[in-house]
């Protein structure tokens, strides 16, 4: 019998027994959200490129201001700061965003990745103090069922633009006639994403019926309860589905916007 | 017959601070056969090498909870660990749980779990339905805690929350077995007793951050983070963060905890 003495055992960051490869998952939440988040970030500041013929990009939906056929209220806000380069996503991308950084999958997606707290299960931090989300700044985290509300009405909102995305006009005589492109299908999907993300929402499903103990008595409620539900067993799934569907909308657009993809009509 | 070498923790409670006491990790050699578990091999290395091993089992089929401990740094039943899913090129290692305090060998002292469990709020039904002093539920309105009635008490949970296994805040979080236990009564048809401010509170359900550890050990397959604490979490959220509803609950002259 060989003996092996272990009784340095301390909480070193990163010191476990397990001999699988924990390190993999929270690298690629990693390398994935920093990704989305970098071409994001980049595509909210380019503030042109975002509309192409009926198609507008999820990122700048709703334009509220802006010079897009797809503005709702009117050009560039006059009292814009200076010093802030101007685009209309950024009057309205906060919304998702706060919603997805809220959102109780990636809270524990980027924990793990983000903060190693912890980097896996049963892997140690080396940190010595921890709140959890019971002080600030994680508390704030509870504002997620506001952040829900408002990514309902945005889901709406992007519903409308693929009805808007059906309608082309005729650059020479003016006048619109249904059609689907490509690019319809890619707003069609990025909504559909968005909705299952959504729709799973813990959130929502606690709006909808988790927070009474009987709902026997309200068979739609329970019903649309139960929907909630099923969504969100596939949560993580959905998550990353409309994760990446909206930034490939977002591209999709763009690179028809500037003539590097042709959107190809299919009716 | 394939030889495999198992490194287990030995040691005892000589020492304050659990494993960082006196223990340490043997080797033991044995030869394994198709369709053994980790708790087979422990027994055969207990039978023929180490006669003096302490490991706690039972039911030997995953029910009773008693085997608990950390394979290859992954807290699991024993008895429900093939051998044939581990990497036996390599010796398996197997640990105690390192959340609670060591007793000796694999064996460690969960009775903190019990005591804890006390302090939380009993069942406490509606008056009664019937005439007869019988009540009536929908099989719909008990489904959803009956997933919680799976719960064996093993403790894997508890062992690989980090909360409790890292941090060693014991005495401001109850850990996730006893925030299912709670959402059991909590979220039961007929109960009208009242453990949010509990929650928040004493059992400390803020500390968790959803890192769904939990759910992951699991032997039932409980899904107790999205189940049970986040549905805990959002109930107090209404309570306690929600602005909108604090405002609604003054308006309808309701008192708060």
């Amino acid at each position: 019998m060989n003996e092996v003495d272990l009784s340095g055992i301390t909480r070193r960051f990163g010191r476990t027994a397990r001999r699988d490869a924990w390190w993999v998952k929270p690298l690629i939440v990693f390398l994935c959200l920093s990704s989305f988040v970098i071409y994001v970030t980049w595509a909210a500041f380019q503030g042109k490129n975002y509309a192409y013929g009926p198609y507008l990009s999820p990122l700048y939906s709703p334009e509220l201001f802006g010079d897009s056929p797809h503005r709702w209220l009117g050009p560039k806000p006059g009292g814009w700061p200076s010093f802030l380069p101007w685009s209309p996503a950024l009057l309205i991308l906060w919304a998702p965003g706060l919603f997805r950084l809220t959102c109780y999958y990636y809270r524990g997606a980027y924990y793990k990745a983000f903060l190693v707290s912890p980097a896996a299960c049963s892997v140690s931090e080396g940190r010595r103090r921890y709140t959890g989300e019971r002080a600030f700044p994680l508390v704030l985290q509870n504002v997620h069922r506001y952040l829900m509300y408002i990514a309902l009405i945005f889901l709406v909102i992007l519903a409308h633009d693929v009805w808007t995305a059906m309608w082309f006009t005729d650059t020479r005589t003016g006048s619109s006639s249904f059609g689907i492109g490509v690019g319809t299908m890619v707003l069609a999907a990025n909504v559909v994403f968005l909705a299952g993300y959504t729709f799973g929402c813990h959130s929502l499903r606690h709006w909808v019926g988790g927070i009474k103990d009987r709902l026997s008595g309200s068979p739609v409620q329970r019903q649309i309860y139960r929907c909630a539900g099923c969504f969100n067993r596939r949560h993580m799934l959905w998550a990353w589905m409309s994760l990446f569907w909206v930034a490939f909308t977002d591209i999709y657009v763009r690179l028809c916007a500037t003539g590097v993809w042709r959107d190809w009509r299919i009716i | 017959m394939e030889t495999v070498t198992f490194q287990i923790w030995r040691g005892g409670p000589a020492r304050r601070g659990g494993l960082a006491g006196g223990g340490k990790l043997v080797d033991y050699s044995i030869p394994v056969s198709e369709g053994m578990v980790v708790l087979d091999a422990v027994h055969k290395i207990q039978a023929e090498q180490a006669n003096d091993l302490a490991v706690r089992w039972n039911c030997k089929a995953g029910k009773c909870g008693s085997c608990s401990a950390e394979i290859n740094g992954i807290p699991r039943l024993m008895c429900m660990t093939r051998l044939k899913d581990l990497p036996l090129d390599k010796p398996v290692i197997i640990q105690p749980m390192k959340a609670f305090p060591l007793i000796r060998d694999l064996v460690t002292d969960v009775s903190w779990n019990f005591r804890v469990k006390k302090t939380i709020k009993p069942f406490r039904p509606r008056a009664a339905d019937a005439a007869d002093g019988t009540w009536r539920i929908a099989q719909s309105d008990i489904d959803r805690v009956q997933e919680f009635r799976k719960c064996i008490e093993c403790f894997l949970c508890q062992d690989v929350c980090h909360v409790l296994r890292e941090h060693h805040l014991q005495d401001e979080f109850a850990g996730p077995r006893l925030l299912v236990y709670t959402a059991a009564l909590e979220m039961h048809p007929l109960d009208v007793e009242d453990r949010l401010q509990d929650l928040k509170r004493a059992q400390g359900i803020g500390l968790c951050n959803i890192t769904k550890c939990c759910t992951t050990v699991c032997p039932e397959e409980i899904r107790i983070t999205d189940n049970a604490i986040i549905p805990m979490k959002e109930r107090v959220a209404d309570r306690y963060y929600d602005p909108l509803k604090r405002l609604f609950r003054a308006l309808r002259g309701r008192k708060k905890n």
